[in-house]
C-alpha cells in the first residue's frame, strides 16, 4: 500500500462519534431492541424477530391513520407553498414596509405549537370563540368537537396559518438574491410577467424552496400538539394523524413492541420520501427541461 | 438608425447622476465610454436603452422623439457585468428566447441560434445549462442572446471586466470584428483606457456625470481637451505638475525649467499645469533636450515586462513606465528625464492649450 494512513486521526473523530452515539445511535438501537422482543419485565423476554412489524403493517387503524396523515401533508404543501410564493412576490423590496412585513411575518413562527393549537381551539368555537362564532352567524354550520370535516379543516387552517411563513421568509430571501440585471434582462427582452417569474424568479428560487417543502414536509408529517390540543385526535379519528395513534399505541397502551416497530417504520417512510424528493428535485436542476 | 441624446439629465434622490449629456451616435458606429466608476456609464446606457426614463432632456431615434417609449419597443439589446442567462433554460434556449418573444418562425430561429452560436465559439455548448459553463463560456452565450435579435441598439456594460486575464483579450480583439458588418450602433462601457484604444472606434469620457469629450478614439487619446480627462484617459494617471509661463520659458513649481519651443511655443504668460504620460519618463536620457529631474522612488511595481516606478518630489507623485525589470532600492533618490516634446499643458481652468503633435514611428502612433 502506498497510501500513508496514520491512524491517529481517529481520535479526532471519536468526540463526534461519541456523541452522535448518545444522541441518535443508541436510542435509536433501543427502539429497534423493543420492536424484536416482546418485553414483560427485565427477567421476563422472548425474541419475537419480524412479528410486531407484521401486526403493525397489517393494522387497519393505521393504515387509515396513515392515509389520513399522507392527505393532510399533501394538503399542507400544496396549500403553503404556492401561497408562500405569491406572498413572497408581492411583498415590498425596500423601504419601511420590509422590516414591517417581517415582523409581522415572522410573529406565528415565534409561538409554540401548544399555544397556537390553544388560540385556535377558542377561537374556533362556535360560543364563544371569534372565528366559530362569525362563521356560525353566516349560516354555515361549523363545529369542530363534533363535524370530522371541521376538526380536519381547523387544523389544516392552523398548519397553514403558522407555517405559510417560513416559505414567505426563504422564497423572499431567494428573490431578494437576484441581481436587478436579470429583470432588466428580461424587460429588454420583452419577456411576460409570468416568463419572468417561470425562467427567472422560480429557477433562482429553486434551492430554498427544497428545503421549504423538506421542512414542512418532515414537520407536516409529524404533527402531533395541534390536533392534541384542538380534540385529541378526534372527533371520531378524524384528526388522529400518524403521531397520535402512535403515542396512543405506547403510551396509552403501553404496548412497547408494536409501537416500537411502528416507530421505525414511520422514521424510514420518512427518510425514504425526503430522499426521493431531494434526489429528484436536484437532478431534474441539472437535466434541465428539454 | 441614429441616436441623439439631448441634454440629458438624470437625478435621483437630489444626487445628480448624469448632468446634461448631448451626443449623436451614428449608425453602424462603436462608441466607447470611458470612465471610473460611478461616473454615470451605466445610468447612461440605461437611459439609451429606455429602462429609465431621463429627468430632463430627449431622446431621439431618427429624429423621431422616443423619449418615454419603453423598452420592449426600442429594439435594444445590453450585456452586462454579471453573466445574466436564464438559469433553467440551455444555450440554444438561452440564445433563441428574444426571438421566440418576437414570434419569429422555428426553422428561422434553429438557424440563426446555430449560427449565432458558431460567431461566439459555444456552438458545442447548445445543450448544456448557464451553471455548467465556465465564466467566459457564459458571457458568450449572453453575447450571442444580444447579437441574435438584429436590434438597432447594442449595450456592453463592461462585458470582460469578470471574465480571466486571457478571455478579456480574446473577447476584446473578436467583438469590434463581430460587430463590424452590422449597422448596429454599439455603445461600450469600460474603465480602462488601453482597452478603450484597442477598441477604437469613438470614444465618450465620463467624468462625475459630465461627457467631458466625444470624438475618435486615438483623437481623444492624444488631444484630452480637459485635465479630467488625461487623468482618466491614461494608465497610470497622466503626470502632473503646476508652472507658470513668464520671461520666454516655462517654471515648474518643482524648480524646473523648460523652454517654450514647438508645440509649447505660443503659451501666454499665466498659470499652467502640465501634464506628461507615465511612458514619456525614463530613468535614461532618451535625447539631447531631455529635463533631468530628481525625486524619491516610494514604490516600484514589476509586471514583468514593464517597471512602474512611483516618485516624489516636492509634493508631488509622479509614475514612470519603464519597459524592463528594474530594482531601485525604495527611498533611494532618483534621477528620471522629461521629453518635453511630449508635455500637455493645461490652463488654470484645466482646458487644454497645448498637445504634443502625433508621432507616427514605424507606422504606430506613440
Amino acid at each position: 500500500m502506498n497510501k500513508i494512513t496514520n491512524n491517529k486521526a481517529w481520535f479526532l473523530v471519536l468526540p463526534v462519534f461519541f456523541i452522535v452515539a448518545i444522541s441518535a445511535i443508541i436510542p435509536l438501537m433501543t427502539v429497534v431492541n423493543y420492536s424484536v422482543q416482546d418485553i414483560f419485565d427485565p427477567q421476563t423476554r422472548f425474541f419475537v424477530g419480524t412479528e410486531w412489524f407484521e401486526q403493525v403493517l397489517a393494522d387497519r387503524r393505521l393504515h387509515d391513520a396513515l392515509i389520513r396523515q399522507i392527505v393532510y401533508t399533501m394538503s399542507v404543501l400544496f396549500i403553503e407553498v404556492p401561497l408562500g410564493i405569491a406572498v413572497a412576490l408581492t411583498l415590498p423590496r425596500n423601504g419601511w414596509g420590509v422590516s414591517a412585513s417581517m415582523v409581522l411575518l415572522a410573529l406565528p413562527l415565534l409561538i409554540p405549537w401548544n399555544v397556537v393549537g390553544t388560540i385556535w381551539q377558542i377561537f374556533g368555537r362556535a360560543d364563544i370563540g371569534l372565528g366559530g362564532y362569525v362563521i356560525n352567524l353566516m349560516g354555515i354550520d361549523y363545529n369542530y368537537a363534533q363535524n370530522p370535516m371541521d376538526a380536519w379543516l381547523t387544523v389544516l387552517v392552523m398548519d397553514v396559518w403558522h407555517w405559510t411563513s417560513l416559505i414567505v421568509l426563504l422564497c423572499y430571501a431567494g428573490l431578494r438574491s437576484i441581481p436587478d440585471a436579470y429583470y432588466q434582462a428580461a424587460k429588454i427582452d420583452g419577456a411576460s410577467r409570468w416568463a419572468v417569474f417561470r425562467f427567472i424568479q422560480l429557477p433562482k428560487m429553486q434551492s430554498v424552496l427544497v428545503i421549504g417543502v423538506l421542512l414542512r414536509f418532515m414537520d407536516s408529517f409529524m404533527i402531533y400538539t395541534e390536533p392534541f390540543v384542538l380534540t385529541g385526535g378526534g372527533p371520531g379519528n378524524a384528526t388522529t394523524f400518524l403521531s397520535q395513534f402512535l403515542t396512543r399505541m405506547a403510551v396509552g397502551q403501553f404496548d412497547l413492541g408494536p409501537a416500537a416497530a411502528f416507530s421505525l417504520v414511520y422514521f424510514l417512510i420518512i427518510l425514504l420520501v425526503c430522499w426521493v424528493f431531494y434526489t429528484v428535485v436536484m437532478n431534474a436542476g441539472k437535466q434541465g427541461e428539454q | 438608425m441614429t441616436l441623439t441624446l439631448e441634454n440629458i439629465t438624470k437625478t435621483m434622490g437630489g444626487e445628480t447622476h448624469i448632468d446634461d449629456v448631448s451626443m449623436t451616435l451614428e449608425p453602424g458606429s462603436f462608441n466607447v465610454l470611458l470612465g471610473r466608476t460611478l461616473a454615470g456609464k451605466t445610468t447612461l446606457m440605461r437611459i439609451m436603452a429606455g429602462l429609465e426614463p431621463p429627468t430632463t432632456g430627449r431622446i431621439l431615434v431618427d429624429n423621431v422623439d422616443v423619449t418615454g417609449q419603453a423598452v420592449q419597443k426600442r429594439n435594444v439589446a445590453m450585456v452586462y457585468q454579471q453573466f445574466i442567462n436564464y438559469p433553467s433554460m440551455n444555450v440554444f434556449d438561452n440564445i433563441a428566447s428574444p426571438l421566440k418573444l418576437q414570434g419569429v418562425d422555428k426553422s428561422e430561429i434553429e438557424k440563426r441560434v446555430r449560427s449565432t452560436a458558431e460567431l461566439m465559439h459555444i456552438e458545442h455548448l447548445l445543450d448544456r445549462l448557464p451553471q455548467e459553463l465556465s465564466g467566459g463560456q457564459q458571457q458568450r452565450t449572453a453575447m450571442a442572446r444580444a447579437m441574435v435579435k438584429d436590434c438597432k441598439l447594442l449595450l456592453l456594460d463592461e462585458p470582460l471586466v469578470n471574465l480571466d486575464y486571457k478571455l478579456r483579450e480574446e473577447l476584446r480583439e473578436e467583438i469590434p470584428n463581430l460587430l463590424a458588418e452590422r449597422d448596429t450602433i454599439v455603445v461600450y462601457a469600460t474603465t480602462e483606457p488601453m482597452e478603450a484604444l484597442l477598441l477604437g472606434g469613438k470614444c465618450a469620457v465620463m467624468h462625475e456625470g459630465r461627457m467631458t469629450q466625444f470624438g475618435p478614439t486615438t483623437e481623444v487619446y492624444h488631444n484630452p481637451a480637459w485635465v479630467e480627462t488625461g487623468l482618466i484617459f491614461s494608465d497610470p494617471p497622466i503626470n502632473l505638475v503646476e508652472a507658470d509661463v513668464r520671461d520666454g520659458a516655462i517654471f515648474m513649481k518643482s524648480g524646473h525649467q523648460v523652454p517654450l519651443t514647438g508645440h509649447l511655443a505660443n503659451l501666454a504668460n499665466g498659470n499652467y499645469t502640465l501634464g506628461i504620460r507615465a511612458n514619456h519618463l525614463s530613468v535614461d536620457p532618451t535625447g539631447d533636450n531631455t529635463i533631468a529631474m530628481q525625486g524619491q522612488v516610494e514604490l516600484a511595481e514589476i509586471t514583468g515586462s514593464e517597471t512602474f516606478v512611483h516618485v516624489h518630489f516636492n509634493d508631488v507623485s509622479w509614475v514612470i513606465q519603464e519597459e524592463g525589470v528594474h530594482n531601485p532600492r525604495l527611498g533611494e533618490a532618483t534621477q528620471f528625464y522629461v521629453d518635453p516634446t511630449r508635455l500637455f499643458a493645461f490652463d488654470a481652468s484645466g482646458q487644454l492649450v497645448a498637445a504634443p503633435p502625433v508621432e507616427i514611428s514605424n507606422g504606430k502612433a506613440a
